[in-house]
């Protein structure tokens, strides 16, 4: 009985995260239309993306590895949702967390893109392998702030459980402002993690031809299209539990996830595109700088 | 049950409905009128209010654009791209050298009408045709979409030995024969 209610709770949570993360980015397509003056898309507008691209019809055959990419991509996220606390103190959404989480999830996290590089670069296209370079070269880039901040906050608590985080910052309030620098940290790193502008350098549609997707069509663009919305809501919602100290319900969590969605965005919305070295040179100046002193702060205090 | 006619209509309707309001668009921007989709997509016109958008590579691709005259090279890469792109697939012509030739009508390395060698949905007239007629004639495909009368791909399929008679006239040896691009 119990693992069957674990099991319908990890199929809820697959779905509500695919709905949100699918809104999110159709409300992220209409403010950057408003923002450049224009009517742009229905917020729903993704949804029938997705819906059009899982009817069409796909016959392109590079070898195995090409069509486990997007498996592999679907299975990092989801995977990774999973392992996240999604509410506080609630057997509604449960998850699959233990101690030691957070260690598994720094690892689990990069799975999808890897599977991903294996993929594209089975297609042979050349653009894709550009992009996979570009991508691999800015995951070095950003994974190094996001280490730091998270191994301050392990240091600082002697845990390595996202539970025993968010239990902990019921008593002693967001560990946004217990260890503010972890937090400025991590934040800069979204902006990599996220992949907008300026750090689209991946799937750049003018340069690259979309990058790594370019030979995936129909029916696989549209389940990386998923598997993106979802991983999306997975690290906004990582990021609430880490930082925010978890919501209590799913009206609190939109507007929490929400929040911080709207950082990269924004951001992006004003920023042209970096080159590759420009980008890693930006994660390796102040993030890393940030993460070195939360990680001094996190020992001395 | 799942082969029932009925179910297989509201499936259609579903599917049609997506396929309507989501159109990528592959510019094939070769002609003069390549310089029309710029204002159509961007502020001015905004064309993603329809769900139209544009697609980087022809596998992600819905609707290939033809903008203008084709010479007989690139009509080479145009068959290339379109037998590249996943059912469904439309084609548009755009301004008048698809539909006739146009100003290049006796002209000896363009190809006159573009629906001999590929088949074309929708003809968008004009020499050029305004972003307004370019929405226009986005707009009639929709609505061809939706009454499943866009089959362009489907008679391509059927009649493939014409349309490839005809391309080898204007190509001669290097006409593409690969039926499946999976390279």
């Amino acid at each position: 009985m119990d693992f069957l209610i674990k099991t319908l709770g990890a199929i809820a949570t697959i779905i509500v995260a695919f709905i949100v993360g699918m809104l999110y980015m159709g409300i992220n397509r209409k403010i950057t239309a408003r923002v450049q003056n224009r009517v742009g898309p229905p917020v729903w507008q993704n949804y029938i993306d997705a819906l059009k691209l899982v009817s069409k019809k796909t016959s392109v055959h590079h070898g195995v590895m090409q069509h486990l990419a997007p498996a592999f991509l679907m299975i990092s996220s989801m995977g990774t949702l999973l392992f996240i606390p999604i509410l506080r103190g609630q057997s509604w959404f449960p998850n699959l967390s233990y101690h030691g989480d957070l260690i598994f999830i720094l690892y689990f996290m990069v799975l999808g893109s890897l599977g991903m590089a294996l993929g594209a670069g089975q297609t042979g296209n050349p653009n894709a392998a550009i992009g996979i370079t570009r991508g691999l070269s800015q995951m070095v880039g950003f994974e190094i702030p996001w280490v730091m901040a998270l191994v301050a906050m392990m240091i600082q608590y002697h845990t390595t459980s996202i539970s025993d985080l968010m239990a902990i910052q019921q008593q002693h309030g967001w560990l946004m402002f217990q260890n503010p620098l972890a937090f400025l940290a991590a934040i800069l790193a979204m902006l990599g993690m996220f992949r907008y502008s300026p750090f689209d350098i991946v799937g750049a549609p003018a340069e690259l031809a979309s990058g790594p997707i370019s030979e995936f069509g129909g029916k696989y663009l549209g389940l990386m299209m998923s598997s993106g919305s979802i991983f999306a809501f997975t690290k906004l919602t990582l990021y609430v539990d880490l930082f925010m100290g978890g919501a209590s319900n799913i009206v609190v969590l939109l507007i929490e996830t929400f929040t911080l969605y709207l950082i990269p965005m924004l951001y992006g919305l004003v920023s042209p595109r970096y080159r590759t070295e420009q980008a890693i040179r930006y994660f390796w100046g102040w993030p890393t700088v940030l993460g070195l002193a939360a990680l001094v702060y996190s020992v001395v205090i | 049950m799942i082969n029932d006619k009925n179910s297989q209509k509201i499936v259609d309707i579903i599917q049609n409905f997506a396929r309507k309001h989501s159109l990528f668009v592959l510019a094939y921007g070769t002609g003069c009128g390549a310089i029309e989709i710029p204002p159509t997509m961007t502020s001015r016109y905004d064309a993603e209010r329809f769900g139209i958008r544009g697609a980087a590579t022809p596998r992600q691709a819905d609707v290939l654009l033809i903008t203008g005259y084709l010479t007989t090279k690139t009509v080479k890469r145009v068959i290339r791209v379109y037998e590249q792109m996943q059912d469904p697939k439309y084609v548009i012509g755009f301004g008048s050298c698809t539909i006739n030739g146009g100003m290049y009508w006796d002209s000896y390395n363009t190809i006159k009408v573009l629906d001999r060698y590929l088949p074309v949905d929708i003809y968008i007239n004009g020499c050029m045709p305004r972003p307004e007629a370019v929405i226009e004639g986005f707009i009639k495909l929709q609505k061809k979409i939706m009454e499943g009368r866009a089959e362009g791909a489907k008679h391509y399929k059927e009649n493939l030995e014409w349309y490839r008679a005809n391309q080898k006239k204007v190509l001669g040896p290097t006409t593409p024969h690969i039926q499946e691009y999976n390279w």
